[in-house]
Parts: structure tokens; C-alpha cells; sequence
């Protein structure tokens, strides 16, 4: 790199025309329309915002919101752990499928998942039999949109964590068992610590994108007051009454907790360069 | 002991490999094979003649025409500016470059509900632009253009970044090459840039394809759900699912999966053509 420091810092043209353009496309599509939830919150009084956003309904949907996808997010690192291992470090039968088939969440309309997940755990259908007869309701319950979340965010934890598994010199492991560690030790001291990062990276992104999920989750919810209204369904029916300020109000707080995220993921990324240092 | 393979199984007992096969097998029947089975079981319930019937109907043809409009606009608009993004950020250094990366992957980060609202805030008909560009006898809000507007925020990423660490890897080296032998701006994208960055443009145009016509949530609060105008796909299952039309519900869901098996199928595929035209980017490769 350090060759390349005593030459103009623009050799290649284009220079002015791309970055025009794409701030000007950025600005257009991103920046400029994101800015109205700031500015129509100024807009209201101190009053009016708090009034809004600590309803007991609204709070309600937070602490659902929160809670729901921080299950969710829990069930994907153990799922999405187990997958990327099996998938990495096996060979058989249908590993191919499985591997491909993991985007899938990514792929499918969140809806059609929305609906398939409500049909599937209903009473009398193809799972809610079985939660039924055990008496564990899930449709219109929080477990049910635990279920949908976790379907959202299992790819995320899965192709975090595979690459850093695939990696992996073989060396690290043999020296461990050559110094007499048996396998948990050697998962525990040694794989574990190295794949905590991506492991860590991947549950964030699971989360943050559960927190504002909606098409997945609003099927199977049954969206009662109180009880199974998540916060992007609060935005959507404060919108359907016409109270754009409230739906603002309600979309800051939940942007907020988005980019919270956001900087934890940041946090995370630096510690991990400072470990591969 | 025989020499193994060096990856696959090192050291796991037997009795370890199978039974974490299984669970994983389990976790795929729960979270992808039975709910991928249910869809087309509900959506041939009442036969093949209504199935036909149920994807064949006017609206369901019209919703179809509607998310394919879309996403004609959509992608090659968030290609070409995936592209110039791209160009900006790996072939020049600039201050604020860290800040613009950030910013590009900020639709990610943000509730499809919140992409609706926005535009809604924005451009709806109460407020100034909206109801000045009404005056002018456009609608944009629950209306066509709306629906465009808030999927191109909703993919705006995609191409974005699966172009800009494969460039990053890719260096400068070629186009300056091409330049001090006198080729032009237009000549190097062209003849340099382009067919090396071929497969990663497909892939990242393919990811916002499939987004773009499964997009529900923002799509939704834009839409109006306007049968045979404003409707989408997505949104068409949705309306006939409130409707307890449950079988035409999952039979138009049927064409979304199958869309949805296609994407991931060809992801797949030129998966292996994307690393094999730049193999260093395997390692800084994230999804």
C-alpha cells in the first residue's frame, strides 16, 4: 500500500461524477426522506412526544418487540451455531440442499412465511396438534412470534459464523488434543473464543432485524391490545387513524433502538480486528 | 488411523456427528421443509383447476404486473447506483469515506414499516410537497410511484455492498494499467471494470430482485390496497388470507416460492462463479 502513497490521490477519471451521483441518490432515497421522522417530531412539543411514545400500549408493544426478538435472537445463535458446525465441519447426505436452503428466509416474502407459520401452529394444524394436545397455545401468544423471528434471523447468525469456521487452520485444534485437551476442552478454550465475535456479530443482526420485523410476525401474532402487538404494528395503526405525529413518535424510539444497535455491532466489528491482531 | 480429509468431521465421535446431524435435520423439517410442504398442500387442496383459477384471476394478474413493474424500475436503479457507489468508494480515497459506508447500509437497519412511514410523511397528500405535487395532479402515496419509491429504499443496499469489498479486493491496478495505455473513463468501465465485477453485479441485482417483489411491510403502508391497481403480490396474499380464501391465499404464495427456491438456488450457484473470478474476497465475504 505504502507504494501507492506519493501518487495523486485521484488517478482514475470519474471521480466527481460518481460521487455525485451517488450522494445525490443516497440523499434522495435515504437521507432526505429518513429526516422527515426527525423533523415531525421537532415539530410536536416535549408533552405531546412523551404523551405519545409511554402510552401504556405503546410500551406494551416496546417491551413485546424487545423481548420477543431477544428469544428469538437467543434460539437463532444456538440454531444457527449448531447449523454452520454441522455444515462446515460434516459431510452428508443433503448437505448441499441444507446449505442453500439457509438463505431461504432471506428469499421468501416475509408474508408467505407469515401465513405458513399461522397455518401451521393453528389449532388443528400440521404443528398446533401437538401444542394443543400438550396445551401450549402459540398462535396469537408471544411464543408464537418468537417462532416467526427466529425463522427471520437464523440465516443471519449461519453466515456469520461460517466463514470464520471455515478458516479455521486445522493446526490450532491438533496442537490442543497433541497437548492432551480433549474435544470440549478444545471447543471451549480454543474454537469458542475465536468464534465468539461472528458468533456475537450474527445474533445482533438477528435482532435488529427481528425488532422492526412485521410481514412474519402480524399473521401468527393475532395482534391483541397489550399482549401481542409488536411496535412496527403500533407505527402501522396509529397511520391507519391518521395520527402521522403519534406514528412518528413511535417510529423515532424504535429507530433509536435500531441504530443502538447498529453502534453495538460497530463495537463488536473493532474488538474483533483488535483480536485477529 | 487413515488419513482423514483435512476439514470435514476432525475428531467428532461418531455418535456426536449423527446426532448433531439430526438436530440440524429437525431444526430445517420445524423452520423450512414443513412450512415449504404446507404451501403447496393448501395451495392444491381444492384441486388443480382452482389452483389454476386462483393465480389466473384478474387481480392476482394484476398485482403480478404490478411487482413486476416494480421491480423492473427498482433494480436497474439500485444497480447503476450500486455501481457508481461502489466506483466512488474503492477506487479513490476521500475523507468520509468510513461515514458513506456506514450510510449505505442504513435501509438495512431500518423497520420496513418506518421505509413505509417515511415516504407517507414525506410525500403524502397532506403534506407540502405532497399536496403541491397534487395541485400538479400527481399522487404519489397510495398510488403506483409510492410503491416504487419505498422499494427502491427497502433494496437501495444490495448492490452496494456486494460490489464494494469485491473491488476493494480487486484494486486499482487493471484500470490504471488501461488508463496509462490510453483507454478512456467509459472504456475502462466497460471493457476492465464490468466484466470483472460480472458475477458479484448479478448476485447483488438478484438479491434486490427477490426483495423487491416479496417486500411487505413498507409496500403495505404506501399501498392503499387498491384491488387491480395498488396491490402487489405480497399484498394479494395477504387480502385473500384476511378473506379466509385460504387456498387461493397459498396458491399465489406458491409462485412467491417458487421465486424465492430459484433465487436461492442460483445464489448458490454463482456463489462458486463470484469466488472463482476473485478468490480473496472468500475471506471478507459475509453473506
Amino acid at each position: 500500500m505504502s507504494r501507492f502513497q506519493k501518487l495523486p490521490r485521484h488517478i482514475l477519471p470519474g471521480f466527481g461524477l460518481s460521487m455525485g451521483y451517488a450522494v445525490f441518490y443516497l440523499s434522495a432515497i435515504v437521507i432526505v426522506p429518513l429526516s422527515t421522522i426527525f423533523l415531525n417530531t421537532l415539530q410536536m412539543d416535549a408533552e405531546t412526544f412523551f404523551s405519545a411514545v409511554s402510552a401504556p400500549r405503546v410500551l406494551a408493544s416496546y417491551r413485546l418487540s424487545m423481548t420477543t426478538a431477544f428469544f428469538a435472537a437467543l434460539f437463532d445463535a444456538l440454531a444457527g451455531m449448531l447449523t454452520a458446525w454441522v455444515l462446515v465441519r460434516y459431510r452428508f447426505p443433503g448437505r448441499k440442499l441444507l446449505d442453500s436452503l439457509v438463505d431461504l428466509p432471506f428469499a421468501l416474502p416475509t408474508a408467505v412465511a407469515g401465513i405458513c407459520f399461522a397455518t401451521l401452529y393453528a389449532p388443528g394444524g400440521w404443528l398446533g396438534v401437538f401444542f394443543e394436545k400438550w396445551n401450549l397455545p402459540v398462535i396469537n401468544t408471544p411464543s408464537g412470534i418468537v417462532i416467526a423471528l427466529v425463522f427471520i434471523g437464523f440465516p443471519f447468525v449461519v453466515r456469520t459464523i461460517q466463514p470464520v469456521l471455515e478458516e479455521l487452520e486445522p493446526e490450532v485444534e491438533e496442537s490442543a488434543y497433541s497437548l492432551g485437551a480433549n474435544r470440549w476442552q478444545t471447543f471451549r478454550k480454543i474454537l469458542f473464543p475465536h468464534l465468539l465475535p461472528a458468533l456475537l456479530t450474527g445474533t445482533t443482526l438477528a435482532f435488529a432485524r427481528s425488532l422492526g420485523e412485521y410481514g412474519s410476525v402480524i399473521f401468527i401474532a393475532g395482534n391483541l391490545p397489550m399482549k401481542t402487538e409488536i411496535a412496527p404494528l403500533m407505527i402501522m395503526s396509529k397511520l391507519d387513524q391518521f395520527d402521522y405525529a403519534g406514528a412518528s413518535a413511535v417510529a423515532l424510539v424504535l429507530l433509536a433502538m435500531s441504530f443502538g444497535m447498529l453502534l453495538v455491532l460497530n463495537s463488536i466489528q473493532s474488538w474483533q480486528q483488535k483480536e485477529i491482531r | 488411523m487413515t488419513p482423514a480429509p483435512r476439514t470435514p468431521g476432525r475428531g467428532d465421535s461418531p455418535k456426536i456427528r449423527i446426532a448433531l446431524i439430526s438436530l440440524t435435520y429437525l431444526f430445517f423439517a420445524a423452520f423450512v421443509f414443513l412450512p415449504l410442504a404446507l404451501v403447496f398442500a393448501q395451495a392444491f387442496q381444492k384441486g388443480w383447476q382452482y389452483y389454476r383459477e386462483s393465480i389466473t384471476e384478474p387481480f392476482a394478474l394484476e398485482a403480478l404486473k404490478l411487482t413486476l413493474l416494480t421491480t423492473a424500475i427498482v433494480v436497474p436503479l439500485n444497480a447503476f447506483f450500486g455501481m457508481s457507489a461502489a466506483w466512488a468508494v474503492t477506487k479513490f480515497h476521500f475523507k468520509g469515506k468510513t461515514v458513506l459506508k456506514t450510510l449505505l447500509d442504513l435501509p438495512f437497519a431500518v423497520s420496513p414499516v418506518i421505509a413505509g412511514l417515511i415516504f407517507v410523511l414525506l410525500l403524502g397528500s397532506r403534506t407540502p410537497l405532497g399536496s403541491w405535487l397534487g395541485e400538479r395532479g400527481i399522487t404519489i402515496i397510495f398510488s403506483t410511484p409510492g410503491i416504487i419509491i419505498a422499494t427502491l429504499f427497502v433494496t437501495f443496499p444490495f448492490v452496494a455492498r456486494e460490489l464494494i469489498p469485491l473491488m476493494e479486493a480487486q484494486g486499482r491496478e487493471e484500470e490504471e494499467a488501461a488508463l496509462t495505455l490510453g483507454a478512456g473513463g467509459w472504456q475502462i468501465v466497460r471493457k476492465i471494470t464490468l466484466p470483472n465485477i460480472r458475477w458479484g453485479l448479478l448476485y447483488g441485482m438478484i438479491l434486490c430482485a427477490a426483495r423487491s417483489i416479496g417486500e411487505f411491510g413498507a409496500v403495505s403502508v404506501v399501498s392503499g390496497h387498491i384491488r387491480g391497481l395498488t396491490n402487489t403480490i405480497p399484498l394479494h396474499v395477504e387480502i385473500l388470507y384476511s378473506e379466509y380464501n385460504y387456498t387461493a391465499s397459498f396458491a399465489v404464495s406458491s409462485i412467491l416460492v417458487f421465486l424465492a427456491l430459484l433465487t436461492v438456488i442460483l445464489k448458490g450457484s454463482m456463489e462458486k462463479a463470484y469466488l472463482k473470478t476473485n478468490p480473496q474476497s472468500a475471506k471478507n465475504h459475509e453473506h
